[in-house]
């Protein structure tokens, strides 16, 4: 279920409030960002998740940076400037993880395509 | 010929674990190599008076490393550092992470003082500004105040003959 | 004296495993009879040997034998019994050493339930176990020698890792080891199937059982795993897609597709080739999981203890095993085929669609966790994988592995017409339309709804399908435990479903700084730090949080929650405090801090988390119930 959530979440990126954003908002989209940002000191931990010093003193970043105006995508991307790809939880889609996204669905298709194109054949054509 | 697909597969995982065996999952590569050292604004850890910015690595190389009193790490490498600030071959300078002064004071008063200043960042400004992601950490600044290297763990001797000091001399030369 | 003697018989067992791996299998080549009866008494002797070792390693930890490096480091003479045996597994060396005392046991059965299977095709069996046992033995005894002793003696042990010492974590590895090893059975079958050429339904049904028996095992390991790092490790979650966890569950997705294709083998003659690179793939799987988790190589930033010089081996081990094994089907797949066609409305049809997408999806989650790796390999960039990609790509296929799944129990083998589904659409229905409608209206979540709905659907089709196969209900007492297995088992995965839904769409937290009396809102419930006090127990300092939770003003419970310090290891453990329920599940968690600038506190609502492990707890049991299918006891005279 949480993939649809992600797609509404990744669409409302691009829409970010702007204006003077309510702590209420803020705290809800700090949480967003903050899920997906790893906490680099931590196994596979978003910084939302992780009680890590560091990730506390991130969260406390993300906030800041959002309740001065920023956009949920800038946080995230000022983020990427200093860790690099790596404190990204959800790998961006560029060239070198084009295989990475797109083999399971290619595997889905391949394998449905292959059901549909094996199947219905009576055994005796054969 | 359709039988031969998993072996080959197979074969291809075997291959890329076999050098992942030979690579440390803890290095990170720096984003901030080639580029200024972030604006910051932070006091001194023994003058809170003193204020500290990215100007302090204006015209000097630099060693900045990334330490605390909390870091179990930071023991091993600090005898290191004591004879690097000896030999006076880099401008040292200590970021003073997560940590409060007193215990900080009481950990360099114990095993030396190697810095020439301390910036003290309890809540990570600098560090999260500098990629961060562990103590220690070091990076080596230019004389034009721009990140040049970054090491992430202990600095041993080894690591500060072969590789540092010698990027050191060549960025003094510069 | 007793380690010398537990090391002495690993090497007697190392010599016996040779022998096991190469004499019943050249004898089923000549052959002849001696050779292949041969194996047969191997496998016991070998169980024995490692037994017997096994006890003697157990004894020093008992006996709290500092001078045996093991249990000087992973013991301690005040540690409760429990822990003092849980200890002997909850570090490498003894935990390899269960491994291949499990893998022996798996061997030492086969004979005693395989007695009337074709002589050659046990012995070649036999054969590859005794090699693998003999791989895993030799690891043991170059690399990780639980018996080395120490010089000079400590007075007294460091304990147990702190994190392991807890009554679910001791059950949770044995759990998780035979289900890995269990599919060692189904890797030999495969491979001496392949030996002889021939694949058939005798073939399959015999191997079903033992299939059933380690996919079950896997699955309550997993489900322990999930549990305990749900209260142990104070994070709040009860999956983190981390990579020690993904490579327990590659296994269990291509071991639930195996056995679902035996299935389709043993009744319809089907898919022969496929679930042979099932049978070993699965295995594989197993011995990557053993791979990752004891060579460092997917470790991130944080832990120690890794050790290449074992990684090598293991990895070496592994491309043996199964290079070997795939190598003999590329050479020999062409010999074995089944009949290849089928309907596609009809069980079997149903049955290669689960198989597609379950592969599908374990090969998305290999991806995932191997992705960084390989991407670091090549080109030296580092990236993370994290729950985000998991939840846009192995989410949506599990989403319609669940849309088959619901339906194609209730289609008939052979060749079935979509009417057979006119009853499911009539209950379905309705029902799930007014569920999307109320959850949308009152859990303020379409996406909430359309999940629960789907969960309901699964539910009612197992039990409509559970109908058909009853006539309605009739002589319930003389249904087929495979029946009863098939029932729970999938309504084991609809209230998983369930409980997952509702997690991903209402939990909520918060995580805070707050000082006595000051307390954090979360979906409606307030939790209040009430008291925190610190103290000292047998071999542990600790702060001892108590947090009020209330709801509406009326209180719910107390929380107790603690952070441990453990000086003798020089750790720090979260107790987290919680409050379980089959509804709501509220948590609490206490981290670093001081009185002045407070604590660091996690308050977590959970909804329905437990039918998460309620509902994996529902699979295991029913494979074991299916165990006792009488269709499973082997009858010559059928075949």
């Amino acid at each position: 279920m949480r993939w649809l959530l992600f797609m509404f979440m990744v669409l409302s990126f691009s829409t970010g409030a702007i204006g003077q954003p309510s702590e209420a908002e803020i705290e809800m989209r700090a949480k967003e960002v903050g899920r997906s940002l790893r906490c680099v000191v931590c196994q596979n931990q978003s910084i939302d998740e992780s009680d890590a010093p560091l990730a506390m003193d991130m969260r406390e970043l993300v906030r800041d940076r959002l309740r001065d105006g920023d956009s949920n995508t800038e946080v995230i991307s000022y983020m990427r400037e200093r860790y690099g790809d790596y404190v990204l939880l959800k790998p961006p889609v560029q060239r070198n993880t084009y295989i990475l996204w797109l083999t399971p669905f290619i595997l889905l298709l391949a394998g449905l395509g292959w059901f549909f194109v094996n199947s219905g054949r009576r055994e005796d054509e054969r | 010929m359709r039988a031969l697909i998993p072996i080959a597969l197979f074969l291809l995982m075997g291959l890329a674990f076999a050098v992942g065996l030979t690579k440390d999952p803890k290095l990170l590569p720096s984003e901030l190599l080639n580029k200024p050292v972030p604006k910051f604004t932070l006091s001194e850890l023994y003058d809170e008076t003193e204020t500290l910015t990215q100007e302090m690595f204006k015209g000097k190389v630099s060693l900045i490393n990334v330490f605390g009193s909390w870091c179990v790490a930071c023991n091993v490498e600090h005898p290191v550092l004591m004879e690097i600030s000896k030999r006076g071959d880099v401008n040292l300078i200590g970021v003073d992470w997560r940590d409060t002064r007193p215990k900080a004071k009481a950990w360099l008063e114990k095993g030396g003082n190697p810095y020439r200043q301390i910036i003290f960042d309890n809540e990570s400004v600098l560090a999260i500004k500098l990629g961060v992601s562990g103590a220690p950490e070091s990076f080596i600044t230019d004389k034009s105040g721009h990140i040049r290297y970054k090491h992430v763990g202990v600095i041993t001797p080894k690591v500060w003959q072969e590789t540092l000091l010698p990027l050191v001399e060549t960025l003094k030369a510069e | 004296m007793i380690a010398e003697f537990g090391h002495y018989l690993l090497i007697l067992a190392l010599f016996t495993a040779l022998a096991q791996g190469s004499l019943p299998l050249f004898g089923a080549h000549k052959n002849a009879e001696k050779l292949m009866l041969f194996g047969d008494r191997a496998t016991q002797v070998l169980f024995v040997l490692i037994l017997l070792s096994f006890i003697a390693l157990t004894a020093t930890f008992i006996t709290s034998d500092f001078s045996v490096k093991l249990a000087a480091s992973h013991s301690h003479s005040m540690k409760p019994f429990l822990y003092k045996i849980s200890g002997v597994w909850g570090n490498h060396e003894g935990s390899i050493l269960l491994w291949t005392l499990m893998l022996a046991l798996y061997a030492a059965l086969i004979p005693v339930f395989g007695s009337h299977l074709p002589k050659t095709l046990k012995a070649r069996a036999i054969g590859v176990q005794g090699l693998l046992a003999f791989g895993f033995l030799a690891f043991i005894l170059f690399t990780s020698n639980p018996f080395e002793r120490l010089n000079p003696v400590p007075a007294d042990g460091l304990g147990l890792n702190p994190l392991l010492q807890d009554p679910g974590l001791a059950i949770h590895p044995p759990m998780l080891y035979m289900g890995y090893v269990g599919f060692s059975v189904a890797f030999s079958f495969s491979v001496a199937a392949l030996l002889e050429g021939k694949v058939d339904s005798l073939w399959a049904q015999w191997l079903r059982p033992w299939v059933l028996a380690a996919w079950s095992f896997l699955t309550l390991g997993i489900m322990l795993g999930s549990l305990w790092a749900y209260y142990e490790l104070g994070w709040g979650g009860w999956w983190m897609w981390d990579p020690v966890e993904n490579v327990s569950f590659m296994p269990w997705l291509a071991g639930t597709a195996l056995l679902h294709s035996i299935m389709v083998l043993g009744t319809r003659h089907k898919l022969a080739n496929w679930t042979i690179l099932l049978g070993i793939s699965t295995f594989s799987l197993s011995l990557v999981g053993t791979f990752v988790v004891r060579s460092g190589v997917l470790v991130s930033v944080h832990s120690f203890a890794t050790d290449p010089e074992r990684g090598v081996f293991i990895l070496l081990l592994l491309m043996l095993a199964t290079g070997a094994a795939l190598t003999l089907y590329a050479l020999k797949a062409k010999t074995l085929k089944g009949t290849g066609e089928f309907e596609p409305i009809s069980r079997e049809g149903g049955l290669i669609l689960n198989n597609l997408l379950l592969i599908t999806a374990c090969a998305t989650v290999f991806l995932g966790t191997f992705y960084p790796l390989f991407m670091d390999a090549i080109t030296g960039d580092k990236i993370s994988v994290g729950k985000p990609y998991f939840d846009l790509t192995f989410a949506p296929i599990m989403l319609i592995l669940l849309l088959f799944m619901g339906a194609a129990p209730l289609l008939k083998w052979r060749k079935d017409t979509l009417s057979s589904l006119k009853r499911l659409s009539i209950f379905a229905l309705p029902i799930t339309i007014l569920i999307i409608i109320l959850v949308a209206f009152f859990g303020k979540s379409v996406l909430g709804g359309i999940g629960l709905a789907i969960a309901a659907y699964l539910a009612i089709g197992t039990i409509l399908a559970f109908a058909k196969k009853t006539q309605n209900f009739k002589n319930l007492s003389r249904q087929a435990a495979g029946t009863y297995g098939f029932v729970l088992a999938h309504l084991g995965v609809a209230i998983f479903t369930a409980g997952a839904v509702a997690m991903s769409v209402w939990a909520e937290d918060d995580i805070g700084r707050l000082k006595i009396g000051e307390s954090l809102n979360v979906a409606g419930y307030s939790f209040t730090l009430d008291k925190v006090a610190p103290g000292q127990r047998e071999n542990y300092q600790y702060l001892n949080a108590k947090v009020n939770v209330e709801k509406n003003g009326k209180a719910i419970k107390t929380l107790s929650t603690e952070q441990r310090f453990y000086p003798v290891r020089n750790m720090v453990t979260t107790e987290a405090g919680f409050h379980f329920t089959l509804g709501p599940t509220i948590f609490t968690a206490i981290s670093e801090g001081n009185s002045q600038d407070g604590w660091i506190v996690r308050a977590n609502y959970h909804p329905y988390v437990t039918w998460i492990w309620i509902g994996a707890f529902l699979m295991s049991l029913a494979g074991f119930i299916s165990l006792f299918d009488r269709r499973l006891r082997f009858r010559e005279d059928v075949i």
